[in-house]
């Protein structure tokens, strides 16, 4: 029973998979180019490195397995546009929808609405890379649920592919919600969110603050309510969200932002400012730098991925 | 309350499993018990008693040590370090796939006097709690301040946060919520090397890799967790619960698929077999229809609009699939006790036969009448009773194989049972292991679900966190897939490999 199980998941990596492996090879620098929405994130690629991208298309949608297959290269624009027309839809949310769906993930950048949908990485089933080696390896599982082996989905996920190259994955879909509806004020935004139950999403400026409900007609209707007696009134969409700095910090401590702004976009509930000028990353603790070092020495000694660029 | 099987079924470990080295155990007990004093045991009975898990394996651990703080366990790490000897966290050992049985002698750091919750920061909607606090104990802390824990496996009564993250736990309302990743924001941990160190972080985007998300579910593999930063999820303002009957497995199993695709997202949506449903109601008295071949346990929450409308779509769907009858909870008490008959499902499975054999797998929803056809087909095969209570909604199965481990044969034909369910859930385009991991119990089964390159892989980013292979050794990755052979160092004779 075993060589059949094994034939039969063999047959599941399909052709374009080897493809890109072929072309990622075993040797020399390479830096993945998704669609440079994002590519400034960690630094420029050396010059040097020869450019490589990972395949798109969408190969496989079982609507009522909520889950989606798919190549990193293929755009976010183009996977929301397959999803939307079963009303689904995997929230991944980039500033700017031209970014590919492998770009959004090897970022690690949640969208606005992470408040409700959660951390874009909790919306990754299973990952194909190619590794170091030009190999393609196979982590997580198709399946909703799955703690089968190491998470490496999850590390991949934010790693900048400086550990290996993202080639195809399985998401969760969700339903797209019935309704949903902006409001926008000079309300103390934090108050609410205890005010509300699980928002979408709350921008706020320093002083003024857009909030983002979804769901149920009736339910939305109803939570629009409690926030228009609280100063807040229907709106079309927020303003664009900055795209060139992200800086975390505690959801608690943004409470300090207010009154400092105007030209920054904060989301409220997660503790994540965007903002039009580079943000400088945090620094990581030297143990955790150390096993990250450690961790790319090992899975790419010859640093051949996307050299120039720092995840950490 | 998920309870081990009364009796062990002794298969595939050598009996009487002891340090090579009398002299070698006493030095080790003698420099823990400077830091930890009485708290650092060898008597048998506790040995014993750490032996094993909810899992059928067993093997014996060397000592046993009860730490009160994170500094007591860095402490054991380092000294485990300097005699060379594996160690192995351990919470309530509710784990079902052995992920909990020490192998290799080694010393059982056991978390349950680490019961504290440090700090409910409602601020940044996160608790830091210790390992040894129980899931529920968690959420009642929570509950008057509007949050609770998500995550709730069925033993959620007695198993702890810190088995939890170690084995990336589930539950029936993950569905909804996600599974324990999802609700861990930050760790403190005692890494292999002894060092302490936090990994992920209450802030928006902890800079650099997610070591965070590495370690959870790596089964201890990679550190000893001594504190956790856990998401709170606000109280759900509204909840209705339904129970649905149908008089074909197929038929429930397709209502399932049709709930799904009507766009609803239950918080939980749990199947029951006609043996299931007998003897749960035999034990829980709540009204299951015994005649039927399948319920469906079906519960909805958040605003109330959105509840009642997804109510209405349920029933409409089950109609289609030509539903017996619809029973809505009318209040929290009726609600509480169709779940009773869900959460104690496991232990009632004794009035069939005194042993057990819980097993988890996961297959496409599409896919579940086929593959509950197979159980049964295979339980037959090998003389066994297939009882299935399950995630339905998530496509995760639970097939419990009831078995009297007198019969002569029967520990040879319980595991050949389990094997053949495992590979046809894989063939089904299903993977080894829902929520319960892979431990010991499913090591060897990696090989069905991963090529030999992708399990090496995995083991060289294990190997990066805990390279002399002291931490909770020969789990998770079959040994023939390992990078290096300096494990077999710390196994003695006869013991598992």
């Amino acid at each position: 029973m075993s060589d059949q199980v094994t034939a039969s998941l063999a047959s599941r990596i399909g052709p374009e998979m080897a493809e890109f492996a072929g072309v990622v090879g075993d040797s020399g620098p390479v830096a993945v180019v998704g669609a440079r929405t994002h590519w400034h994130v960690g630094g420029t690629a050396d010059a040097g490195a020869r450019e490589v991208r990972a395949p798109s298309g969408i190969w496989e949608h079982e609507p009522s397995e909520m889950t989606v297959r798919c190549g990193a290269g293929t755009t976010v624009a183009e996977l929301d546009a397959h999803l939307a027309r079963t009303c689904q839809m995997v929230p991944l949310d980039p500033v700017d929808a031209a970014a590919t769906v492998g770009g959004v993930l090897a970022c690690g950048f949640s969208g606005h609405r992470r408040l409700r949908y959660g951390h874009v990485r909790d919306l990754v089933l299973q990952t194909r890379h190619v590794d170091a080696a030009g190999k393609v390896v196979t982590a997580g599982g198709p399946t909703v649920k799955n703690v089968s082996g190491y998470d490496l989905p999850r590390l991949l996920v934010g790693s900048l592919g400086k550990l290996g190259l993202l080639a195809e994955v399985i998401l969760r879909t969700l339903p797209v919600p019935p309704a949903a509806q902006w409001l926008e004020g000079d309300g103390d935004p934090f108050a609410a969110f205890d005010l509300l139950y699980r928002p979408s999403s709350i921008l706020w400026n320093g002083s003024h603050a857009w909030i983002l409900l979804e769901g149920d007609p009736a339910d939305v209707a109803a939570e629009a309510a409690k926030l228009v007696s609280a100063g807040f009134d229907p709106c079309d969409d927020p303003p664009p969200i900055p795209g060139a700095g992200r800086e975390s910090m505690r959801p608690s401590d943004l409470r300090a932002l207010a009154g400092t702004g105007g030209e920054w976009l904060a989301e409220v509930g997660i503790g994540l400012v965007h903002r039009h000028e580079p943000v400088q990353a945090a620094p990581v603790s030297s143990v955790n730098a150390a096993l990250m070092d450690l961790l790319k020495q090992r899975l790419d000694p010859d640093h051949r991925f996307n050299p120039g660029r720092r995840a950490w | 309350m998920i309870l081990p099987s009364r009796s062990a079924v002794l298969v595939g470990y050598g009996r009487g499993v002891v340090s090579e080295d009398a002299a070698a155990d006493a030095a080790l007990l003698a420099d823990l018990r400077k830091v930890l004093g009485s708290r650092a045991r060898d008597n048998d009975f506790e040995r014993g008693l750490y032996s094993r898990d909810g899992s059928i394996e067993g093997s014996s651990p060397a000592i046993v040590c009860l730490p009160e703080t994170a500094a007591e366990v860095a402490e054991i790490v380092r000294i485990c370090r300097r005699h060379g000897r594996p160690f192995l966290a351990r919470g309530s050992g509710t784990g079902l796939a052995g992920g909990a049985v020490p192998v290799g002698s080694p010393v059982v750091v056991a978390t349950a006097k680490m019961d504290r919750v440090v700090e409910v920061d409602t601020a940044n909607r996160v608790a830091w709690v210790e390992p040894g606090v129980l899931n529920l104990d968690l959420s009642r802390a929570l509950t008057p301040l509007g949050f609770y824990f998500a995550p709730d496996p069925s033993s959620q009564q007695v198993c702890s946060i810190g088995g939890n993250i170690a084995n990336n736990s589930g539950g029936p309302h993950c569905l909804a919520y996600g599974v324990t990743t999802a609700h861990i924001a930050a760790l403190e941990v005692v890494l292999p090397s002894g060092e302490t160190t936090i990994l992920g972080g209450v802030e928006a985007e902890p800079a650099g890799l997610d070591l965070r998300g590495l370690f959870v579910g790596s089964e201890g593999t990679m550190g000893i967790a001594t504190k956790a930063a856990v998401r709170l999820t606000p109280n759900a303002p509204s909840v209705r619960t339904l129970l649905l009957d149908f008089d074909d497995v197929s038929e429930g199993s397709a209502a399932v698929s049709a709930i799904i695709a009507a766009g609803l997202v239950p918080s939980a949506l749990e199947m029951m077999d006609q043996r299931a449903i007998e003897i749960v109601e035999a034990f829980a008295h709540a009204g299951y229809p015994t005649g039927a071949a399948a319920v469906l346990l079906v519960e909805l929450d958040g605003l109330p609009g959105g509840v009642e409308a997804g109510v209405d779509i349920v029933r409409e769907v089950a109609q289609k699939h030509h539903v017996g009858h619809v029973r809505v909870a009318a209040d929290d008490e009726e609600r509480a006790l169709l779940w009773k008959g869900r959460k104690n499902a496991f232990g009632a499975v004794a009035r069939i036969k005194p042993d057990y054999y819980l097993h988890d797998t996961v297959v496409p929803r599409s896919k579940l009448t086929e593959v509950l056809e197979k159980v049964y087909r295979i339980a037959d095969a090998y003389g066994l009773i297939a009882v299935n209570v399950f995630h339905a909604g998530d496509g995760n199965l639970h097939p419990i194989l009831a078995f009297d481990r007198r019969e002569p044969g029967v520990d040879e034909r319980v595991k050949a049972a389990g094997r053949d369910i495992v590979a046809a859930s894989i063939e089904a385009g299903g993977v080894l292991s829902g929520e319960h991991g892979i431990g010991l119990e499913k090591r060897d089964y990696m090989g069905m679900l991963f090529s030999t390159h992708d399990m090496y892989t995995q083991d060289v980013v294990r190997e990066t966190f805990d390279p002399d292979g002291l931490a909770n050794p020969l789990k998770i990755i079959p040994t023939g897939s390992r990078c290096s052979d300096s494990f077999h160092q710390h196994v003695p004779e006869g013991a598992w490999v």
